[in-house]
């Protein structure tokens, strides 16, 4: 009887599962190798040497071409993964010798994937938790400043703690200070109505300029020797480094704390009372007051979620890597964030696979600009034209004739004015 | 003479859907043809095909002999088609005379609207067919009937005479279904032709000439009004014999559950909804509120359901005051609330079948455990509500938004009604719903109250407040006009006291408050 039962349940089980895994995931797979391709184009026609050999004759602008491209994307992809031929050379050497730090150099490149991808993944849940609350929160940027001075402040000021109390303190000031500044346009929202986006969007603004005040020199939180930068944080607040025999590798324990808030992210979106709370009120919240839920409060819960997300991408990223806080020292992980989370359908597994790609073109376009001299910005453009048809999807459908999707739970990404 | 319009092997198809399959119908010139079937049964797909919304797959039409190809409403109209839709096309802020001139303007030299012109020609075809409507009125101001013949004035403009009625009687109170009839008659003595699209039986006797059921996407049969009856129609509709009558006992009416006084509410737009709205509802029996819509009804169940707060007033549920409670406690009391708009209201449609079961207990065992929800429990529990309660579903997991709007109705009444409770509150319950399932949630709620608990219904179909209420309670302007016995009512009666109209007191003067 239990075990009939349980066939049953697997067999509609796997519907859902075929759609994640091929619905969910073709539009951005298509949407990635598609802006691979237009990349392509544009880096051919950037390129002078390209336009010199059309000069000559089409079948040498043909071959010039696939050299320029295929130069760029491998050095892009060695950039982001690793040149195979060294790591293997690298592991070899560790084996018969004993010397790892050939091998350690050779990862170096995916380590970078993965460092950059770090607060990517914070930020991204930040926003992705947001989407499924209907609520459009572009104040992560703002909330990573913010969360970024207070962990900063805790890291350096207090001194004389172990690191299994500093460390903590740290981070719990960094999710304190983003789930603040998250809070306020929340408390907005939900009281008078008055839209999260113009306020976050505000509230960045504020953020910024407070950061500003703090950190520049003479200000209360600088460093003192005249330069616009915060003191350096003890030891003991620092996340440990994964390969720290080998200093310019950055990739730490930041990293493991990020899968670990994507699966808390995944557990309360979608295990909890809370989570269904926040997903009612941000499908229909219409529907969710009919159920007696109050909407004004999920509301603030969702954006201290996000802020308290938002400033562990700060925290992470000043406590594993940077260990000091310098004056505009943000990398728009914040803005890229919104992105992420449209990429990643805003579920949390969608958020990681998204952040490693994110991760990963910007640590292969260093390499690309590098080795191939293809500007920083072709990979801008990259990213741009993944989000375009992402957010565009009809575009892909249509460009490969795709069937629309299923329907299913179609995510809220903002409403209009004033409406609640 | 060859018929005003024919409509041969008419088949539209959708993918996965055959929503015409092979139609053929027949218009006389002078007659009424009536399209009778239930949602879903191929009636607008064949009047979008007529109007050149939609292309077919196959068949032909012919107006008037010729065979003709229409792609768009414009060549519809040319060739005398004109619709009047479900929901009207007018702008509300908009006088008559632009409304009806909008799209085809009456233009003096050379760039000024002439509206005297097109009054005048509002002004004939007013008279010529009894319509009564005043060319400079407001059209928001309109009551709905009137909105309705403007609808038919913008047709007439445009010199359509084959004209397409959808649904025109959903929004109507009787008498002013009665004075929709006498223009219809009036549009028929002046060569006019009509088609009407309906599942009201009653008034689908009265009105027509001929008669085509469809159902699946093909007609399954013509009628004649004098050669059949509402039982007839109504097997050959749903394919099966229905009860048109709701099978009920005596009430057996017990302690008072639900107690309004003297309730006073605001809506939306700031304006007195309710004036004063007193009634009881005890265990045990049904009580209708019948009225034609915005009189009030949805403001008094959002009151009553905790989802708005009242201007003054006392309601009170098993003797406690819950004016001011929230939509939670309420629930908690034991109040069961079936939301007039399902998908707006009682539904999260990207959600599950299993977690819209849930809408409102989701927070408490066995479904959750302090904050933990129980995907077992609460598959467990969908699996056993959509068995019990008759959902048509692939499985518990496929989104709400994927279902037929019947089956929509059954999971909020599955949700609503498998609770322990001792007051239902059911707003339009069967508004847009096939007979099987109108039969079905007309069951559950006599189910019910025979179980001991208080009913209160509100509808604007008059002949389910009727078939299914003890008692009946009829508002107009936010106020109670009368409550009634639903034995003794008659509709007459009834459409007075919804048009404001009382037999022994004349009402009293409603107030005005400020925003």
């Amino acid at each position: 009887m239990t075990e009939q039962k349980q066939k049953t349940q697997d067999k509609q089980e796997q519907p859902r599962k075929r759609k994640l895994a091929l619905g969910g995931m073709l539009i951005p797979l298509l949407a990635i190798v598609t802006a691979l391709v237009l990349g392509a184009i544009v880096i051919i026609a950037t390129d002078v040497t390209v336009a010199d050999a059309f000069g000559e004759g089409i079948g040498a602008g043909l071959v010039r071409s696939w050299r320029v491209i295929s130069r760029a994307y491998s050095a892009f992809f060695t950039g982001a993964f690793g040149d195979p031929a060294q790591m293997y050379r690298g592991l070899s050497q560790w084996i018969s010798t004993g010397d790892g730090t050939r091998w350690a150099r050779s990862l170096y490149p995916i380590t970078e994937t993965l460092r950059y991808a770090t607060p990517y993944i914070f930020a991204g849940l930040s926003v992705a938790v947001g989407f499924r609350g209907g609520l459009f929160n572009i104040g992560a940027e703002g909330q990573y400043f913010i969360a970024g001075l207070t962990t900063v402040f805790v890291g350096y000021a207090i001194t004389d703690l172990p690191w299994f109390i500093h460390l903590p303190l740290a981070l719990v000031a960094g999710i304190l200070g983003g789930a603040v500044w998250a809070a306020i346009p929340g408390y907005l929202k939900a009281k008078t109505g008055a839209h999260e986006v113009i306020n976050t969007i505000m509230m960045n603004y504020i953020a910024f300029r407070f950061a500003e005040f703090m950190l520049d020199v003479g200000g209360p939180m600088a460093r003192g020797d005249g330069r616009p930068v915060s003191p350096v944080i003890q030891e003991s607040a620092q996340l440990a480094q994964f390969l720290p025999s080998n200093q310019d590798i950055r990739f730490n324990v930041g990293f493991i704390l990020a899968l670990l808030a994507a699966w808390f992210a995944y557990w309360l979106l979608f295990k909890t009372t809370i989570g269904y709370e926040i997903r009612t009120v941000g499908q229909n919240p219409r529907a969710a007051r009919y159920a007696g839920m109050s909407v004004p409060k999920t509301i603030v819960i969702t954006m201290i979620v996000a802020g308290g997300l938002a400033g562990l991408a700060a925290a992470t990223d000043l406590l594993g890597v940077l260990r000091f806080m310098p004056n505009a020292f943000s990398a728009g992980y914040g803005f890229d964030a919104i992105a992420l989370a449209l990429l990643g359908n805003s579920h949390p597994w969608g958020v990681v696979l998204a952040s490693l790609l994110f991760g990963a073109l910007r640590s292969g376009a260093r390499n690309m600009q590098g080795i191939a001299r293809v500007p920083l910005d072709i990979t801008q453009i990259l990213q741009g034209l993944i989000i375009i048809f992402i957010a565009a999807p009809e575009i892909i459908q249509a460009l490969y004739r795709l069937r629309g999707l299923e329907k299913g739970e179609e995510l809220v990404l903002t409403r209009g004015w004033g409406q609640m | 003479m060859p018929p005003v319009l024919e409509l041969k092997g008419i088949t539209k198809r959708f993918p996965g859907v055959l929503a015409n399959d092979h139609i053929d119908v027949t218009l006389n010139e002078g007659e009424v043809l009536t399209l009778l079937g239930e949602n879903g049964a191929g009636k607008s797909t064949l009047m979008n095909v007529l109007y050149g919304l939609y292309t077919p797959d196959e068949g032909e039409i012919y107006v008037r002999g010729e065979k003709v190809d229409i792609r768009g409403p414009n060549d519809a109209i040319d060739l005398g088609i004109g619709m009047v839709h479900q929901h009207f096309m007018l702008v509300p802020v908009l006088t008559v005379v632009e409304n009806v001139m909008l799209g085809m303007e009456s233009i003096k030299n050379g760039i000024f609207l002439d509206l005297e012109d097109a009054a005048q020609r509002i002004r004939e075809i007013s008279e010529q067919y009894g319509l009564n409507v005043d060319p400079y009125a407001l059209v928001g101001e309109l009551p709905v009937g009137l909105q309705q013949r403007v609808e038919i004035t913008k047709l007439l403009y445009r010199k359509a005479d084959i004209l397409i009625l959808d649904e025109p009687t959903a929004v109507l109170t009787p008498q002013e279904v009665e004075g929709l009839f006498e223009v219809i008659r009036s549009l028929l003595s002046k060569g006019k032709s009509i088609i009407f699209i309906s599942h009201k039986l009653k008034e689908v006797l009265e009105i027509s000439d001929n008669i085509a059921v469809l159902r699946g996407g093909r007609v399954v049969g013509y009628a004649k009004p004098d050669e059949s009856n509402e039982r007839s129609l109504a097997s050959l509709m749903v394919g099966r014999e229905v009860i048109l009558t709701v099978p009920k006992g005596p009430a057996q009416p017990a302690d008072v559950v639900l107690e309004v006084q003297d309730l006073r509410a605001l809506d939306d737009r700031h304006h007195l909804a309710l004036r004063g709205v007193s009634f009881d509802v005890r265990a045990g029996e049904i009580v209708g509120v019948a009225g034609v819509q915005g009189n009030g009804q949805t403001e008094l169940i959002e009151v009553l359901t905790g989802l708005r707060s009242p201007a003054s007033g006392t309601v009170r549920l098993m003797g406690h005051n819950v004016t001011d409670a929230t939509p939670r406690i309420i629930t908690e009391m034991g109040s069961a609330h079936i939301p007039e708009d399902r998908q707006r209201d009682g539904l999260v449609m990207g959600y599950p079948v299993a977690d819209n079961m849930i809408l409102n207990t989701y927070y408490l065992p066995p479904v959750a455990e302090g904050i933990l929800m129980q995907e077992a429990a609460v598959r467990e529990r969908a699996e056993r509500l959509v068995e019990e309660y008759d959902v048509r579903t692939p499985s518990v997991i496929t989104p709400a938004g994927n279902l037929s709007g019947g089956n929509q109705q059954k999971v909020i009444v599955a949700r609503e009604l498998s609770r322990e409770v001792k007051l239902v509150i059911a707003s339009q319950p069967t508004r847009g719903l096939d007979v099987g399932s109108i039969e079905y949630i007309h069951s559950q709620l006599v189910r019910k109250r025979d179980e001991g608990a208080a009913v209160l219904v509100v509808s604007a179909e008059l002949d389910e407040v009727l078939s299914l209420a003890d008692r009946i309670i009829v508002m107009f302007e936010g106020q109670v006009m009368d409550i009634v016995s639903a034995e003794t009512a008659t509709k007459e009666e009834l459409g007075l006291l919804m048009a404001g109209v009382h037999e022994d007191a004349p009402v009293a003067a409603g107030e005005e408050v400020a925003a």
